[in-house]
């Protein structure tokens, strides 16, 4: 086993009196995809933003290639911003209006190559438009003449200018059309195949992370609940949360060529062979009650016990006290769930 | 999500289109052009008359305004024509208050912008610098310079300086506070950039908005301060003369030849009034709310 | 049966000094009572401009002609009075952003009774006591407690349930539901979809559901229509649409789809170009530009809506026929 790329470590960021990301720990790999996923308040966003020391940490390790970048001096750390970069969710406000396009694309060249000529930097800067799918003669253009989609592309082009060997993408098709998205995912795919640079993946949409990712990392209310290699996240969930985010999911089925047969209502229930046996099935519903916190921090939250206590249909007494740590369940499977080697049954998504 | 209806027509440039908000403003076109005849009048006025500002015209010692001999606006108390007297104040005056606006530009919007974007401890020290120097009574630190290092216009220029810059930091401050969220600037640290980079080349350039229409604005309170400082004695000294010394003059002869007063008086009003309603329509051109 | 609300040859347009743009041109649908309609569409397909031509809360930049008739009675040329009659109370509509739509100085229950206070005349007692009955029914827990609540202190689905019960708080026939789901985490979007179910159900209501994402139109739907760029591309059934979609533009989009399920694909679907953009000269077909099968004819004529009463399709060359 190669050593890994990223290695972060029991990372920790508070916003005053809340935890919002607590002690998340993973490796990443040079080339591969991982995809993180959660919803609001599961942190991902915020742990990506302190991955690249954009907010403080307070306690945790974050290596990129061995070097600690949560306590390397500043100018290290702006040396090493070349190798590891991020585009953003809102792809119009992430670029400085009052920048061209161009100049944008070039900052990062003029920042880290500053012996470069202005004729050179052009030069690659009309080839990052064009290998991003825009003309050369759009850099002088403002990004408020640009749509969505293409302010997204010239946000992957200023981040891969310096061929980064970790780029971080934090929703980035979210606001887009779907029509569109397959464009800007694609380009990814092409860029990494290229270049051969790892990928996390942040996204709120796991159909899409599923055809992206090598492994998924699934985030809950600051934790780390799941983490497996894609195949056998979907195809057999082992925390109670992913199970019911994946059920949750309004899809329409395919048959095999990948056509759609007929849409699946929205209101999926798990199976009866996956309903836990000891359990009575009203409790197998997979729609997480209203009542106990759509997710809030409540201070409780940070004393003992498993976070999703109260909306898992599968809790006992031993989750209101003691938290599950991460534990590997399967070969690379791993899960934080007191019940985990319980409910290991895969899930079928047909009809 | 883009492509509501409203953003296609962004293309036509933020500056055109504030170009033509202004043009549109009736109050704002009259107050450029009346600023237009002052200035042309100021630099080209003492070529049209025959006089010149420090002749003493014996013979008219503070004769009335009128068409019947070369003084048209009048003379003061020795005999000096008002009409180029006043030109020159004016000049003198637009000079100080551009110049003095200049620099508190500079200053202020360094000053804000490091201080906004720092955050912190620094922010903390630079703006109690502010609120003590805010709080200094002003006149008094003037008067109290003007005793220990006797009049100047460099006294002058010292004093207007040590005010100007205060509010157009603290515009500026609160304006970076703002954009330091904006994602363009985390995005602008992810790359890579300096501190000293994201702040004059990320956070400056966005804040030019305010800070235009507060610098047209602070034109004319530069202008009435160092008209008040005249006034006092405490700046522009003879045979020097600004809008202040002029009217400090006039104030004295106000019984007996009001047009002493009167007339820099009118042109210290006009011009105030015609950058105020300037600085407005500005501030409406350029304050694009968009849905 | 005649349909409960009707829109025809609707057209609405925004001048701006720029010009004009076309933001809808010539829609036309029918809702029959009881009916659960999704619309689907993509930026720039001018979705919510047309429903906002039928609550009378365009711009004041806009122009809107056409007819617009909710159970008989023109809406399109109403005043405020004859508006307010219906809107709010047989007519509601509920929101995307349930953050912004809730007044966030006043607590909610001021806000829920309000509305029955204003259409109902109720006194403010009883306009509340009908306030915590209705947040029951959306299964708002402790509702008499949420009543006093700001709209901060909720959650994004609470919020939503509380616009939610807003909607319902007057009886009302019909109410539009703008992109309810699309700010909210896809677990809490399974459960209002849930709850707008249970409220057809329960209330009999008809319902418009506009949304960007087919997925969950499908959930609810007896009808779909599909709109690009301004107009209603196609208008079937929901099980004829998934099955046989007609228009290009609906199988391309269904095809983007990513899915959870079956195989993984190497490269994810997708369509070239770009949704136009308001206002764009555009071809006379407008899904041409980015439509695999567009010919000739496509680029000239400007197909219209053609077909039975269970699918109509906008194209030359549909599919599936």
């Amino acid at each position: 086993m190669s050593s890994p790329l990223l290695r972060v470590r029991d990372l920790r960021v508070e916003f005053g009196a809340h935890t919002v990301v607590r002690g998340v720990s993973f490796e990443l790999f040079a080339g591969e995809t991982v995809g993180l996923v959660g919803e609001s308040g599961s942190g991902k966003s915020t742990l990506a933003r302190a991955i690249l020391r954009l907010l403080k940490a307070v306690g945790g390790s974050v290596e990129l290639l061995g070097l600690d970048l949560l306590k390397c001096p500043a100018a290290t750390l702006r040396e090493q911003r070349r190798g590891l970069q991020m585009v953003f969710q809102d792809p119009l406000a992430s670029l400085n209006p009052r920048m061209t396009v161009g100049e944008a694309i070039a900052e990062p060249l003029k920042i880290f190559e500053p012996g470069l000529n202005a004729n050179s930097r052009l030069g690659q800067v009309s080839a990052m438009l064009e290998r991003v799918g825009l003309s050369a003669g759009m850099a002088g253009r403002y990004p408020h003449e640009f749509s969505g989609g293409q302010c997204q592309r010239i946000g992957i082009a200023r981040a891969m200018i310096l061929s980064p060997k970790l780029l971080i993408c934090d929703e980035i098709v979210s606001s887009l059309d779907v029509s569109i998205q397959g464009q800007i995912l694609n380009l990814l795919l092409d860029l990494q195949r290229e270049t051969g640079m790892a990928l996390l993946f942040i996204s709120h949409n796991l159909a899409v992370v599923r055809h992206l990712s090598h492994r998924v990392l699934v985030m809950y209310l600051g934790k780390l609940v799941e983490m497996a290699p894609c195949e056998a996240l979907f195809a057999s969930p082992i925390h109670p949360y992913t199970r019911a985010l994946l059920a949750a999911v309004p899809h329409i089925a395919r048959d095999a060529e990948g056509a759609v047969a007929r849409p699946l209502r929205a209101a999926p229930t798990l199976p009866a062979a996956l309903a836990e046996p000891t359990q009575p099935a009203a409790l197998a519903a997979p729609i997480l009650p209203a009542a106990p916190a759509e997710a809030s921090m409540t201070p409780r939250l940070m004393a003992a016990g498993c976070a999703f206590r109260d909306r898992c249909p599968y809790a006992l007494p031993v989750c209101e006290t003691s938290e599950p740590p991460l534990l590997e369940v399967a070969p690379g499977h791993w899960a934080a769930c007191h019940r985990s080697h319980e409910t290991l049954i895969p899930l079928s998504c047909a009809s | 999500m883009a492509g509501s209806a409203r953003e296609t027509l962004r293309v036509v440039g933020l500056a055109d289109e504030a170009a033509r908000r202004l043009r549109s403003n009736p109050a704002a076109v009259a107050a450029v052009a009346v600023l237009c005849v002052i200035v042309v009048l100021t630099w080209l006025g003492p070529w049209i008359s025959p006089n010149d500002s420090q002749t003493l015209d014996w013979l008219h010692i503070a004769a009335r305004p009128g068409m019947q001999s070369s003084h048209w606006f009048g003379t003061d108390r020795l005999g000096r024509d008002l009409f180029v007297r006043t030109l020159a104040g004016t000049r003198v005056s637009i000079a100080i208050g551009l110049a003095a606006s200049v620099i508190s530009l500079l200053v202020g919007v360094s000053y804000g912008a490091i201080a906004g974007y720092s955050g912190g401890r620094t922010d903390h020290l630079m703006m109690r610098l502010i609120e003590i120097l805010s709080g200094l009574p002003l006149i008094f630190f003037v008067i109290f310079l003007t005793v220990i290092f006797g009049r100047s216009e460099y006294l002058l220029f010292f004093a207007i300086g040590a005010v100007g810059w205060l509010t157009m930091a603290r515009i500026v401050r609160g304006q970076t506070l703002s954009i330091r969220q904006r994602e363009f600037i985390e995005a602008a640290i992810a790359s890579g950039a300096s501190t000293g980079r994201i702040i004059f080349r990320h956070v400056v350039p966005n804040v030019v908005g305010p800070v235009i229409v507060y610098a047209t604005l602070t034109v004319p309170q530069i202008i009435l301060f160092e008209s008040f400082l005249s006034f006092l004695g405490l700046g522009i000294q003879e045979p020097g003369a600004s809008l202040g010394t002029l009217i400090a003059e006039g104030a004295g002869e106000m019984e007996v030849a009001p047009w002493i007063l009167l007339v820099p008086g009118g042109f210290l009003a006009v011009l105030l009034l015609s950058l105020n309603i300037f600085g407005d329509g500005l501030r409406d051109a350029l304050d694009v709310k968009d849905d | 049966m005649a349909p409960i609300l009707s829109v025809e040859h609707l057209r609405i347009s925004f001048s701006h000094r720029a010009g004009t743009i076309e933001a809808v041109d010539g829609v036309s649908l029918a809702v029959a009572p009881a009916e659960c309609v999704g619309i689907v569409g993509e930026s720039g397909a001018g979705k919510t401009q047309v429903f906002m031509a039928v609550m009378g809360l365009l711009a004041g930049t806009a122009q809107a002609s056409g007819s617009v008739r909710f159970e008989g009675h023109e809406l399109l040329a109403a005043d405020a009075q004859a508006l307010n009659r219906v809107r709010g109370s047989k007519l509601t509509m509920i929101f995307q952003d349930p953050m912004t739509s809730l007044t966030p100085h006043l607590q909610i229950g001021t806000q829920l009774a309000e509305v029955m206070v204003a259409h109902l005349g109720m006194r403010w007692k009883d306009a509340w006591g009908c306030a915590a009955r209705m947040l029951e029914r959306v299964h708002v827990p402790d509702p008499k407690r949420r009543l006093r609540q700001y709209p901060h202190e909720l959650s994004g689905g609470m919020r939503q349930r509380v616009m939610i019960a807003m909607s319902l708080l007057c009886n009302p026939s019909f109410v539009i539901a703008d992109e309810p789901t699309t700010a909210l985490d896809v677990t809490i979007q399974a459960q209002i979809i849930e709850l707008l179910r249970a409220v057809r159900g329960e209330f009999g209501v008809g319902l418009v559901l506009i949304s960007h994402d087919l997925a969950v139109v499908a959930g609810l739907a007896d009808r779909i229509l599909v709109m690009y760029a301004g107009s209603v591309v196609e208008n079937a059934l929901a099980e004829e649409l998934f099955r046989h979609p007609r228009h290009p533009y609906t199988a391309e989009l269904l095809k983007c789809i990513p899915s959870i399920s079956g195989a993984r694909l190497a490269r994810l679907p997708t369509l070239v170009g770009q949704p136009p953009r308001a206002g764009e000269v555009l071809e006379a077909c407008r899904f041409a530009p980015r439509c695999p099968r567009a010919a000739d004819r496509c680029r000239i004529e400007r197909p219209q809506l053609a077909g039975s009463s269970s699918s109509q399709v906008a194209c030359h060359f549909p599919l599936n026929t």
